[in-house]
């Protein structure tokens, strides 16, 4: 598999040699209209590649996280107004598999199994839907049109019977005399844990529920809490999406909240924000090619954030993850350089 | 069971027999509801049949293609109730292709004039359509309750034809539950006619769309015997106050979501509607409960014994400060949201528990999980629940001797069902498999009916499993065993299995074989992913005529090996139904 391209990030994009063009294609259709949407020129055609490279897994990455697809420029214009286009190209096979599963609707296949079972594991039978309420029906449409075991990428944007092959052929990652944790590509099993998809759907129609940040609001249909994970960081923390007008209110917000992890890499683990930083510090910091901030889309898709108009954004994002730029293959010096340059 | 008459001698015993009247027998008889009971009074004498087959009013059918309608009618003239359960119970998980059977209508078009008076239907995993729903409605003149439970094939258009047509003095339970439906709005619950006063049970928690309140409140109101009533989530805390306060007989209550704002004065309203409701024995829904309303039910909880949160994503100090004021509860259903210090307050709080499950929730969570269940959970509920002899508890990590020390507090488990979500996970500390812990439930708790396991398992486990499982009847297996010898030993050695079902195994046909004898007692057997081929299927199906052997094709998959294997016995013979993809051999 070639490395990915360095892209340029004045604007001119190359498309790597990838294998999975199908996937390409369609994801790219997708994005195309998002693309459309977008009021910045820069960055138009990078946006909407995603690279993925079967096998290969980012060396940092926690032992057992979903790992992102890869994502290309980002395009919050932030107060300096200056874009910062990174790309970012990891993706380990099953969770290629795993993103690979996700159509329109969130359903999920199966990739991935030690020796003993992989006819049928192969087959990955489309089956989840993580939330809606035609659970059974919807769901069956798919079952019944399971492909051959041995596909090529499946293009899983398109809704009629896709073929729900994972690409992953690698790492027979559970294992069972291996290590006991988990390996981190974890294959998403047919029917495993053996739950009925209306309590799925019961979970997934309920805003989740804020643990830390404690609200006076109990339930009311206007909050939308996301987790924001960042790289590095121990814990978690919950953002109500729709406390936010717009990207940079976000970005402000969560620059404050996770302050207290990206100055040096501080061991108190105090409250974020307010005690002296200067949000310039802190831009510079998380502008500086330091941390890029990615989000998980309804469709499990881990996308740059910034591309999409605010209100979509806010309608597709399920998680926010804030990642470390040295993740990024082929992330250029030159391309940091362009950004200090500009600040 | 019927009282025995003295014996004298043979020839007044022959006398005695030939005498007694069958009208006094079947009305003996009547009093046995068992059926398993009864299935042994049919089995004495051709007499008894005979009176058993007369008196009985309910039948139970746990495989609906184990037995013919006809068959069924003719053997039993006077039913008056009827259970069918249909697809195989991986259909829950969506093992089985939509359109696979399990359909009701041919059995109501039968019913329909064999048992004109049939008053109550309640079928499990079938499918059932409008049409057939309305055929229901129309065709039964007695009707009185209906209960579907994980089924699929309607709308809430069949619904609406139900409450529309059901005699008006009769239908007393509409039971929906849990099931693939298409929820086309919540309009069918204002088509109850207006002299409509007999409902007795009503259950739509899971339906999805809004109802009309005034029509449900209004009904609620005028039918005095509802004993059981279960909202979904759009019913507001404001709207359940009002429904309270005409149904403070309430055995039952499902609450919906439980979340609204409430001011000051409509929460002391909610408070009191709940003091009212000192009869209840069930609570569930509450699935946007907060800490915050939680408290106005502390006073309908007193006489609770079944509590149900497996909605509700609690935090385990509202758990922990609900949980005393439920003195008497003996079921209790929780999410993991609790985590291990939720379930130390049920180990605290609940020394009568008899049974517990532990849903997760978010079973399809990847990554890192911040919460959930452990073993120390587990053993803490073991701790202070001496009685505990039903759990169901998914959790991400476990040891073995966590499993040890929880079968030690608690050795008359019936139902142990552990779920380890990941396949294959080993002990967390010893990184070994999990077969001792599996062993010593088997070894420990004789009583042991029903079985789950997990984990990373070996044949070793299903060695004790065989050894030393002597009552267990139903077994579910995934992702565990490591050759055919593993289910050779839980079919030579469990002489009362009744359903197995196992999936992703590494069993193959010198396994399925092994089970030729077996089969015709156990009611059915499930066998996907695993190693066995068409070739092994056609040898079983051969070789037991009387077996229904069938094999789910899925597309794409190679000709020899035999994805989805559903083996059972049956009296009615191959499915005349059987779609395309179901191959019976």
């Amino acid at each position: 598999m070639s490395r990915p391209l360095e892209h340029d990030y004045i604007g001119l994009s190359e498309v790597s040699s990838m294998e999975d063009s199908e996937k390409i294609s369609s994801s790219s259709s997708t994005v195309s209209t998002e693309e459309e949407e977008k009021k910045n020129a820069l960055n138009l055609k990078e946006t909407e590649l995603r690279l993925g490279l079967p096998g290969s897994e980012s060396p940092e990455r926690k032992a057992d996280a979903r790992v992102g697809i890869s994502l290309l420029g980002r395009t919050v214009e932030d107060k300096n107004g200056y874009s910062l286009s990174v790309l970012k190209n990891f993706v380990s096979g099953a969770k290629r598999g795993f993103s690979d599963a996700i159509d329109d609707s969130g359903k999920w296949v199966f990739s991935g199994a030690p020796s003993g079972s992989e006819v049928d594991l192969g087959k990955g039978a489309v089956l989840f839907s993580p939330r809606g309420g035609n659970g059974g029906k919807s769901l069956a449409v798919l079952e019944n049109s399971n492909q051959q075991p041995a596909s090529a990428v499946p293009a899983l944007k398109d809704f009629v019977p896709p073929s729900p092959k994972p690409v992953q052929d690698k790492k027979p990652q559970i294992s069972a005399a291996n290590d006991h944790v988990a390996p981190a590509a974890k294959a998403q099993v047919v029917g495993w844990p053996p739950i009925r998809s209306f309590r799925k759907n019961t979970m997934a129609t309920n805003p989740a529920k804020n643990n830390d940040d404690a609200e006076g609001k109990s339930g009311s249909a206007g909050c939308l809490y996301v987790k924001v994970s960042m790289d590095g960081a121990p814990y978690l923390r919950k953002v109500d999406l729709k406390t936010y007008g717009s990207y940079t209110e976000l970005s402000a917000a969560l620059e404050k909240m996770f302050s207290c992890f990206t100055i040096g890499q501080c061991g108190s683990h105090g409250v974020p924000g307010r005690d002296g930083l200067s949000a310039s510090r802190l831009m510079d910091l998380l502008h500086g090619s330091e941390y890029v901030l990615t989000y998980e889309d309804k469709d499990g898709d881990w996308m740059l954030v910034g591309d999409v108009p605010w209100q979509m954004f806010t309608d597709s994002c399920r998680r926010l993850r804030i990642m470390k730029g040295s993740e990024a293959i082929g992330l250029a010096p030159r391309a940091m350089e362009k950004c200090k340059s500009r600040n | 069971m019927a009282s025995k008459r003295q014996k004298d001698s043979p020839e007044e015993e022959k006398k005695q027999a030939s005498s007694f009247p069958d009208e006094v027998l079947e009305c003996v008889l009547g009093f046995v509801k068992s059926h398993r009971d009864r299935s042994s009074v049919s089995l004495v004498c051709k007499d008894w049949y005979n009176a058993e087959r007369w008196s009985r009013t309910h039948v139970f059918i746990g495989n609906c293609y184990s037995v013919s309608p006809e068959i069924l009618v003719r053997r039993f003239p006077n039913i008056r109730s009827v259970t069918l359960k249909g697809k195989p119970r991986f259909s829950d998980f969506n093992l089985v292709p939509l359109n696979w059977g399990a359909d009701i209508h041919a059995w109501l078009v039968v019913f329909a004039s064999a048992y004109s008076f049939l008053e109550e239907l309640r079928l499990k995993r079938m499918t059932i359509t409008d049409e057939s729903l309305e055929f229901l409605a129309k065709s039964f003149p007695n009707f009185k309750a209906l209960s579907l439970v994980s089924c699929d094939g309607f709308s809430t258009d069949g619904l609406k034809a139900i409450v529309a047509h059901c005699n008006y003095r009769n239908l007393t339970e509409l039971d929906i539950l849990e099931n693939g439906i298409d929820d086309l709005g919540g309009s069918w619950l204002s088509c109850f006619p207006e002299n409509f006063t007999s409902l007795e049970v009503l259950n739509f928690a899971s339906l999805n769309s809004e109802v009309n309140f005034d029509a449900l409140e209004r009904l609620v109101a005028r039918c005095k015997s509802l004993k059981v009533l279960k909202v979904n989530k759009n019913v507001t805390l404001e709207q359940l106050q009002r429904l309270l306060v005409h149904t403070s007989q309430l055995t039952e209550l499902g609450t919906g979501s439980f979340s609204q704002e409430l001011t000051l004065r409509e929460y002391s309203e909610l408070e009191s509607a709940f003091s009212n409701c000192k009869n209840l024995y069930t609570l569930s829904g509450l699935s946007e409960a907060t800490s915050l309303y939680l408290p106005a039910l502390y006073p309908a909880c007193v006489n609770l014994t079944f509590l149900n949160l497996s909605d509700a994503a609690l935090q385990s100090a509202e758990l922990a400060k609900l949980l005393p004021h439920c003195p008497h509860l003996r079921r209790l259903w929780v999410l993991d949201t609790v985590e291990d210090k939720g379930l130390e307050a049920v180990g605290s709080s609940c020394p009568l528990l008899e049974e517990l499950r532990v849903f997760p929730a978010e079973p399809f969570e990847q990554d890192v999980v911040i919460g959930g269940v452990t073993e120390s959970g587990f053993v803490a509920v073991s701790q202070g629940c001496r009685k505990l002899h039903y759990v169901l508890y998914f959790c991400r990590r476990m040891t073995n001797s966590a499993v040890a020390a929880v079968v030690k507090n608690c050795p008359d488990f019936t139902h142990f069902r552990l779920c380890i979500m990941n396949p294959w996970e080993p002990d967390y500390l010893t990184k070994e498999p999990m077969d001792e812990a599996f062993g010593v439930v088997v070894k420990t708790c004789t009583k042991l009916q029903r079985l789950a396991v997990s984990g990373l398992l070996t044949d070793l486990t299903f060695e004790y499993i065989g050894k030393y499982a002597k009552n267990l009847e139903t077994l579910s297996v995934a992702f565990a065993g490591s050759s055919d010898r593993g289910m050779q030993c839980v079919l030579a050695g469990c002489p009362k299995l009744r359903k197995l079902e196992i999936r992703d195994c590494p069993f193959g046909n010198a396994a399925l074989l092994s089970g030729l004898e077996r089969y015709e007692s156990m009611r059915s057997l499930w066998m996907s992913a695993c190693h066995v081929t068409m070739n092994g299927c056609r040898l079983l199906a051969r070789e037991m005529p009387r077996l229904n052997v069938e094999v789910i094709k899925e597309d794409g998959s190679d000709d020899t090996h035999a994805e989805k294997v559903y083996v059972y016995r049956s009296v009615a013979g191959p499915r005349r139904d059987a779609p395309p993809f179901v191959l019976t051999l």
